[in-house]
């Protein structure tokens, strides 16, 4: 067994609206120095995880990912070993 | 009959809904704690409002995997009656006992205000003595109440008549101006395929008696009286 890090990345569904995405999207447009299409907030979760592989850790991260990390009616994730 | 009113880490509307079952409408009424498995031979079950683990992760989120949740299922698949209100709402959707999920209010405002709810289904153990098309007034304090569901969830919502409350008028027009979170179809309140389950996001604890600004949510603790004693009312009462 092994410390695996594993980092989780939430995002809101493309046909979820995004009224937090919108509110900084309109703050970027006000200060005028970029020119930006879209804004969407997701969440980052890091996991130090005890497995016995690191695909074992991945597979871990994602059971996690679906029933605590995401709410899979709103959101979709993505997990990557670190 | 018993009301069972659970407490999460961070429910801070326990109080309130003990306060209108025990002495406002004169019934048996204590607290479970989120962490005990014993539901106390409780009738009806109230996941009241607040701020459960602090709205960590997602409102509601946590909250799901407390013990007692386990017994409000089973309690719930043995057709007791659930009534989540506002952050219990929440819960009962991230738990899966409802359908869909709550997004951020469109306005991105805290949006702490009466506003007025027309009653769509009067067939659940909580708007029973309610007459169908009322409105009823009622504050809500929330952030998080904007109602999502994907478009073939809410049709079939709507179509097993499971939309029990709409944010409308005060006299019962349904239009954006009244919808105080962008919530999908003014929805303020739905009950699950069985009918026992009821969420809304607005608080009828806190329009249980006159002073406090309207009586209107006395009728939806009157109903779950009435349908646990066991009796059918021949015709709702307006």
């Amino acid at each position: 067994m092994k410390t695996h890090r594993v980092r989780v990345i939430v995002t809101l569904k493309s046909v979820v609206l995004d009224p937090q995405g919108q509110a900084i999207h309109q703050v970027i447009d006000g200060l005028g120095t970029a020119h930006v299409q879209d804004v969407r907030q997701g969440k980052v979760f890091d996991l130090a995880l005890d497995a016995e592989s690191p695909q074992a850790a991945l597979l871990t991260a994602e059971q996690l990912a679906r029933n605590v990390l995401s709410n899979p009616i709103l959101e979709t994730f993505a997990c990557s070993l670190q | 009959m018993k009301f069972g009113i659970v407490v999460f880490p961070g429910s801070n509307c326990d109080h309130d809904a003990y306060h209108v079952t025990k002495h406002v409408i004169g019934q048996e009424a204590h607290f479970l704690w989120h962490g005990d498995t014993d539901l106390a031979g409780s009738d009806c079950i109230i996941l009241p409002g607040g701020f459960s683990y602090g709205d960590y992760l997602r409102c509601g989120a946590l909250a799901k995997f407390s013990p007692v949740m386990r017994e409000v299922a089973a309690f719930a698949a043995r057709g007791g009656p659930v009534l989540g209100i506002c952050n219990g709402f929440q819960v009962l959707l991230e738990t899966g006992l409802l359908e869909g999920a709550m997004l951020r209010n469109a306005s991105l405002r805290f949006v702490c205000k009466h506003v007025h709810l027309r009653v769509e289904e009067t067939n659940t153990p909580f708007t029973r003595l309610i007459a169908r098309g009322r409105v009823l007034r009622m504050p809500v304090a929330h952030m998080e109440g904007n109602y999502y569901a994907d478009e073939e969830t809410l049709k079939r919502i709507e179509a097993e008549g499971r939309v029990v409350f709409r944010y409308s008028t005060p006299d019962g027009q349904i239009d954006a101006a009244s919808n105080p979170n962008g919530a999908a179809r003014n929805i303020a309140g739905i009950c699950n395929g069985a009918r026992n389950v009821v969420g809304l996001m607005p608080h009828p604890e806190r329009a249980s008696e006159a002073a406090l600004g309207s009586d209107d949510g006395r009728a939806m603790f009157d109903s779950v009286v009435a349908a646990c004693a066991g009796g059918r009312l021949a015709e709702s009462v307006a």
